[in-house]
C-alpha cells in the first residue's frame, strides 16, 4: 500500500489534490483514500491531505504516520514544518522548488531521496497563475507510478471543465521533468 | 449492478438519499455534516429530484419542519451533527411518537466542551432513548446501503418510525473511496413510493401530536417501544431483501473470525475494519483474536448477540462515547445487561477509545486485545490511552 502526505497552504489545493489522485486510482480499478487533515483549515496556514493506494480493499482508517511519499506544494513550509517527520528511509521527499540539494538539506533532515520539480515555473507557463497541485500531481505520479499519468485525465476535466486541459498540460509537464536530485 | 465510483462518503449519502426520491429535504448546516446539507441543497436545486428544500435558522427548527413534512406524507430527510442533534432533542422523541419514518443522516461528532469538531459517539447515545431506529454504518459503502434501507425499514407499515443512519465524522464523511452507487433502476425496484398511513390534508382533517392524559400516555409509550422492539424482524427482512437484490450482506451483528476466538473486539462505526487488521495480526501471532461488529444500535440485538458470543472467553468492549458517574460506555453497559442472566458468559472488560477524534490505531486494538485476555481491568471502565 502506497501512503502519502501532503503540504500545503489553505488554498493552495493539496485536499483537490488528495481526491484527484483518489479518483484517477479508483477509476483504474485500484482501491484508494484520499482525506484532509481533520478540522478547521484557514487560508495561507500550513494544511497537510493524505492518499492511501492499493491493489485491494483498503480497511483501514487511522492517520498516516509513515507516508512512502510526501509532497510539499510550498517550499517556504520547508524549515517551518517538519516536512519529512516520520517519511520513510526508503520513501521519496518531492519538494516544489528551483532550489539546490545543498540548500534543501539546510532545512530537511531526511537522508533519503529528495525529488524537486519547479512545479511554481511550470503552473505560471501553463495555467498563468501559481496553483501548484495538479502540476505536482503529475511529478507525484512519476515517482510513485501510483496512477497511469492519463488517468488523471478524468478527473481533472470533470473537475475544472474548461481550463482541464492547462491542468493536465502542466500535469503531464511535470511528470517529464520532475527528478531525484540525490 | 450500480456503477463503481470514487466519491467523498457524506456526498455519496446524500446521492443515496436522491436515489430514494425524497420529497422534503430540511437541513441546517454543521461540520462534519455541512457536505451532506450542501450536497442535497445542490440535488434540489439542479432540479434532479423533486423535492422542496426547506432552509432553516436552527436544528431545531430542521426537525420541526421535517416533522411537518412528514406529517403530509412526504418522504423526508435531514441530517445533523453533535450539537445540531442535541438541539434536536426537544423534538426527536415527538417524530418517533407521531410514528413518521423521517431519515436522518448523522456526522457523529463529540459534543461540547471543550468545543471539539471530531468524531465519536457522544452525540447519539444521550438521544438512545427517543424511540428511533439506529444505524451504524462502517463504511462509504454501508453508508449508501444503510440510506436507503433506513427509508425501506422506517416507512414498512408494521414500523411507521423514524431511522438514523450514523456515519463517524471526518473519518468517514470527509473520506474519498471507492463505492458502488446504485442505479436508479434497482434503488425504484427495492423502495417502493411512501404510501402515509395518515397524512396532514385540509380535505381529509386528522389530529397528530395531540395531548395524551396520564389515561392513555403509558399505552402510548409502551405503543412506541413495541413498534421498536419488532421492527427488528423488518430489518432483517429488508437486510435479507438487499442482499438479495445487491448482493450484499447485512447483519446486526457482523462477527470477524470468531469461530475459536478467545478474546473478541466490539466495535461500532468505522473502527471496525481497523480492528479486523488488528485481528488478523493477532492471529498471526498465535492470539485467537475475534471481533463483533454492532451494525444495529436500536432497536439492540439482544438474542443475535447472546448467539454471537457463544464460546468466547472474554469479550473487549470498546466505546466512543461515556456514560458520566454510570457503569462505563453505553454500548459495553448494554451487552453487560444483555447478558446478565445467561447461564454462561464471557468476562466483559470495556475500553472508552477515539473520544473527540483522538486516533484509534492497529497497535491499540491489539494491546487491548492482549490486555483483555488477561481478565478484569481494575476500574470497571477505562478509557484507554488517557494522561492523567
Amino acid at each position: 500500500m502506497l501512503e502519502i502526505r501532503w503540504h500545503g497552504r489553505g488554498g493552495q489545493g493539496a485536499v483537490t489534490s488528495v481526491e484527484l489522485l483518489a479518483l484517477s486510482a479508483i477509476e483504474e480499478g485500484k482501491y484508494a483514500q484520499g482525506f484532509p487533515s481533520f478540522g478547521p483549515e484557514r487560508r495561507g496556514a500550513p494544511v497537510t491531505a493524505f492518499n492511501r493506494v492499493d491493489d485491494k480493499q483498503i480497511k483501514i482508517r487511522s492517520g498516516i504516520y509513515h507516508p512512502d511519499l510526501v509532497v510539499v506544494l510550498d517550499e517556504s513550509l520547508v524549515g517551518l514544518v517538519d516536512v519529512a517527520e516520520g517519511l520513510k528511509p526508503t520513501g521519496i521527499l518531492l519538494v516544489n522548488t528551483t532550489k539546490s540539494l545543498a540548500e534543501l538539506k539546510k532545512n530537511i533532515r531526511f537522508e533519503g531521496k529528495i525529488a524537486t520539480c519547479d512545479a511554481t515555473g511550470i503552473a505560471w507557463k501553463e495555467l498563468g497563475v501559481p496553483i501548484t497541485n495538479t502540476t505536482m500531481l503529475g511529478a507525484l505520479v512519476k515517482l510513485t507510478g501510483a496512477v497511469k499519468i492519463e488517468s488523471l485525465d478524468g478527473p481533472i476535466k470533470e473537475r475544472f471543465g474548461r481550463i482541464a486541459p492547462k491542468n493536465q498540460a502542466a500535469a503531464k509537464r511535470a511528470f517529464a521533468e520532475v527528478k531525484i536530485i540525490n | 449492478m450500480g456503477k463503481r465510483v470514487g466519491m467523498e462518503v457524506a456526498i455519496a449519502s446524500a446521492e443515496a438519499a436522491a436515489l430514494c426520491k425524497f420529497d422534503v429535504a430540511a437541513v441546517y448546516p454543521i461540520t462534519p455534516q455541512s457536505h451532506v446539507a450542501e450536497h442535497l441543497s445542490d440535488i434540489v436545486n439542479d432540479g434532479r429530484v423533486d423535492a422542496s428544500f426547506i432552509t432553516v435558522e436552527s436544528e431545531h427548527s430542521a426537525l420541526s419542519a421535517a416533522i411537518g413534512a412528514a406529517g403530509t406524507g412526504a418522504r423526508v430527510v435531514t441530517a445533523t451533527s453533535s450539537q445540531g442533534l442535541i438541539y434536536m432533542s426537544e423534538v426527536l422523541p415527538i417524530a418517533s411518537a407521531m410514528r413518521l419514518p423521517i431519515v436522518m443522516l448523522i456526522a457523529n461528532r463529540a459534543i461540547s466542551g471543550p468545543i471539539n469538531i471530531w468524531n465519536d459517539h457522544s452525540d447519539i447515545m444521550p438521544m438512545r432513548d427517543t424511540g428511533w431506529i439506529s444505524f451504524f454504518a462502517e463504511n462509504g459503502q454501508e453508508v449508501v446501503d444503510m440510506t436507503i434501507q433506513a427509508f425501506k425499514v422506517g416507512e414498512d407499515r408494521r414500523v411507521m418510525l423514524p431511522v438514523n443512519m450514523n456515519m463517524d465524522g471526518f473519518q468517514l464523511t470527509h473520506m474519498v473511496e471507492p463505492i458502488i452507487m446504485p442505479d436508479q433502476e434497482e434503488v425504484d425496484r427495492f423502495l417502493p413510493p411512501y404510501v402515509p398511513y395518515a397524512a396532514l390534508h385540509p380535505d381529509n382533517i386528522v389530529s397528530m401530536g395531540t395531548l395524551g392524559l396520564p389515561e392513555i400516555y403509558a399505552e402510548a409509550q409502551k405503543s412506541k417501544d413495541v413498534a421498536l422492539v419488532n421492527s427488528i424482524k423488518v430489518v432483517k427482512e429488508v437486510w435479507k431483501e438487499w442482499e438479495k437484490q445487491f448482493g450484499r450482506k447485512y447483519e446486526t451483528i457482523q462477527s470477524y473470525r470468531t469461530e475459536d476466538a478467545d478474546v473478541a473486539l466490539v466495535t461500532m462505526g468505522s473502527m471496525g475494519e481497523t480492528a479486523e487488521i488488528a485481528v488478523d495480526e493477532l492471529r498471526k501471532q498465535g492470539v485467537k483474536a475475534g471481533l463483533l461488529k454492532i451494525k444495529l444500535w436500536r432497536p439492540f440485538p439482544f438474542d443475535d448477540l447472546k448467539k454471537a458470543v457463544q464460546g468466547i472467553r472474554v469479550l473487549a468492549v470498546t466505546d466512543r462515547a461515556i456514560s458520566f458517574g454510570g457503569p462505563g460506555g453505553p454500548v459495553c453497559s448494554e451487552i453487560r445487561s444483555a447478558l446478565y442472566d445467561e447461564p454462561k458468559r464471557p468476562e466483559i472488560v470495556n475500553f472508552i477509545i477515539g473520544l473527540g477524534g483522538r486516533d484509534v490505531q492497529v497497535e491499540n486494538f491489539m494491546d487491548i486485545v492482549r490486555r483483555a485476555a488477561k481478565g478484569k481491568l481494575s476500574e470497571p471502565y477505562e478509557i484507554y490511552g488517557v494522561r492523567g
